[in-house]
């Protein structure tokens, strides 16, 4: 007797009936309780949906978000009672959603706010104080060979749009005046302490980052990159705590 | 009447939760600063096992403060005991790992289902109360004390409909579960009262056919109220308003029953300021002095 599959697949396909089978004390028709389980069901996870893309909801407004979330829910139910991890698939759906398509920005926001999540969740690790890189950055014989490993916070976003000033726009009051939403963005993504944080790199300096994360030598991967500010970009990964380990032979 | 004995008997049966008997708090993220800042008196506080599985970040930097401060009661939503397919052993181990590092007093199931197979549907939802039911849920119940190595407490669930080929009635079915599998009960009592609505039961009979003896807490919340299609009042389990003073009368009659039993207050939804909820536990906490004779 398989009563759950009927039950679980009348829950996320609304076009289909109430499942057979069920009944009330009353004699109240069954369809009338069972919509509240979908009710129940489809709100809990459309609400997860809008916790996780805030920006994403104030862009488009609640009721098209909710509209475009369910049908999200429809077609990609969660495969983990970790809701935490609910949404990785968002983005892809957002970027083939037709009715979302004038707001060709969105699918990017939703992939920013997606690498927030996982940064605010992400395993602990304490950075290498910077007096420690300072001393590895001026000794000459490690320099060559030194590679830096990063918080597992980090994420790199390379955008078309100014995925970070669409985002930074929508954290207090929601306007876009002044952003020049076309100009291409590199987002670093990563937590420090408690707080994730987001930046818009300079230019070339994700590539940079990237090759980093390849694990190439600093060097070779400052070389690798078209030119950008390398003490600027270093600065800012020292500064915010963003380079917890640091090698100097070759990761066997 | 109540014999000290009855009152001996139900305290040590609560106590093998080890929450105190008193009442707790679900913990809300937008609470912590101002329940780390001035410490309140409050028995314990629960969290949902399934937010706490992630690998790192402020959820387990918070949890680790309060926990040192505060007992802990960890409450499952994804485990799906109810469930046709197969318990996901995946899921235990993480259920262990969390329990290895908080060593929470409690860790409390629904009796419900939330998944089919790979797809986690994000609800409790209701079982047909059958013998192939009740055998499968004591099988899952068996498998998960013996994986965590500790009795774990069954939640009695606030169901909408009822299915056909129920033969059981469920509280006789709750105390089969819990007389074969050692388990013991968290008694919601909110949703008690919703179920009894919703299924045109006596709230008292159905307290007489639960085995209170093995109570080990309870949960306290509000409902929201609906119709069904002849109109009929229909309650909603939704932790989204203030604990119904039924519900709080409900409480008073199973306290004179049980004895002090660790109580929380559950909100999950429309979620008020602090100072609201810690009302609602200092309403409860009386109520239990006055059930202990205590002053």
């Amino acid at each position: 007797m398989n009563t759950q599959r009927a039950f679980a697949a009348a829950l996320i396909d609304t076009r289909l009936p109430c499942p057979e089978g069920l009944c009330s004390a009353n004699g109240a028709d069954p369809a009338s309780r069972f919509a509240v389980y979908r009710n129940n069901g489809q709100g809990s996870l459309i609400n997860a949906l809008g916790a996780s893309y805030p920006v994403v909801a104030q862009l488009v407004g609640d009721e098209f978000f909710r509209a475009m979330a369910a049908i999200f829910v429809q077609q990609q139910p969660p495969q983990s009672p970790l809701m935490s991890r609910y949404g990785e698939a968002f983005a892809g759906f957002i970027a083939a959603f037709e009715p979302a398509g004038s707001v060709p920005y969105l699918a990017d926001v939703a992939r920013l706010e997606h690498l927030r999540t996982l940064a605010y969740h992400a395993a602990d690790a304490l950075p290498v104080q910077p007096e420690e890189i300072t001393a590895a950055l001026a000794d000459a014989q490690t320099l060559t060979d030194l590679r830096f490993e990063f918080h597992p916070s980090l994420h790199l976003l390379d955008s078309a749009f100014a995925v970070v000033a669409i985002w930074g726009a929508h954290q207090q009051g929601s306007t876009l005046e002044g952003v020049d939403i076309n100009q291409r963005q590199h987002a670093l993504v990563l937590r420090n302490g408690l707080d994730v944080e987001v930046f818009a790199l300079a230019p070339n300096a994700s590539t940079f980052i990237r090759n980093l994360i390849d694990g190439q030598p600093l060097l070779a991967a400052a070389e690798n990159s078209p030119e950008f500010d390398l003490a600027q970009t270093l600065g800012l990964l020292i500064a915010r705590n963003a380079i917890t380990h640091l090698n100097d032979k070759e990761l066997p | 009447m109540l014999t000290i004995n009855d009152h001996a008997h139900s305290r040590t049966q609560a106590a093998r939760t080890g929450l105190p008997s008193r009442a707790g708090l679900g913990l809300k993220t937008g609470h912590l600063r101002e329940v780390l800042g001035s410490q309140p008196d409050i028995g314990f506080f629960e969290v949902h096992a399934e937010n706490y599985m992630v690998a790192g970040g402020p959820f387990h930097h918070f949890l680790g403060l309060i926990r040192e401060q505060y007992p802990l009661s960890l409450h499952g939503v994804g485990l799906s005991i109810g469930a046709e397919s197969p318990l996901d052993e995946q899921h235990l181990k993480r259920l262990a790992e969390l329990i290895r590092r908080y060593q929470p007093q409690s860790f409390s199931e629904h009796l419900a289902w939330s998944s089919h197979g790979p797809v986690f549907l994000n609800d409790l939802l209701p079982l047909a109360y059958d013998t192939p039911t009740l055998n499968r849920v004591c099988e899952h119940i068996d498998h998960v004390q013996n994986t965590l190595q500790r009795p774990m407490l069954l939640e009695n669930p606030a169901t909408y409909l009822a299915f056909e080929r129920s033969t059981i009635d469920e509280a006789d079915f709750i105390a089969e579960v819990i007389r074969r599998s050692g388990c013991g009960l968290l008694l919601d009592v909110n949703n008690v009262y919703v179920s009894c609505v919703n299924h045109q039961r006596d709230p008292q009979a159905y307290l007489d056919a639960l085995p209170l003896h093995t109570v080990g807490e309870i949960h306290l919340a509000g409902f929201a109220e609906d119709c069904d299609s002849l109109g009929d009042r229909l309650l909603i389990d939704d932790h989204g308003a203030p604990i119904d003073q039924t519900v709080w009368a409900l409480y008073r009659q199973v306290l004179q029953r049980t004895g002090p039993v660790a109580t929380l207050i559950e909100r999950d939804n429309q979620v008020p300021a602090f100072t609201v909820l810690l009302a609602e536990v200092q309403q409860a906490d009386a109520l239990l002095r006055d059930a202990g004779g205590r002053t």
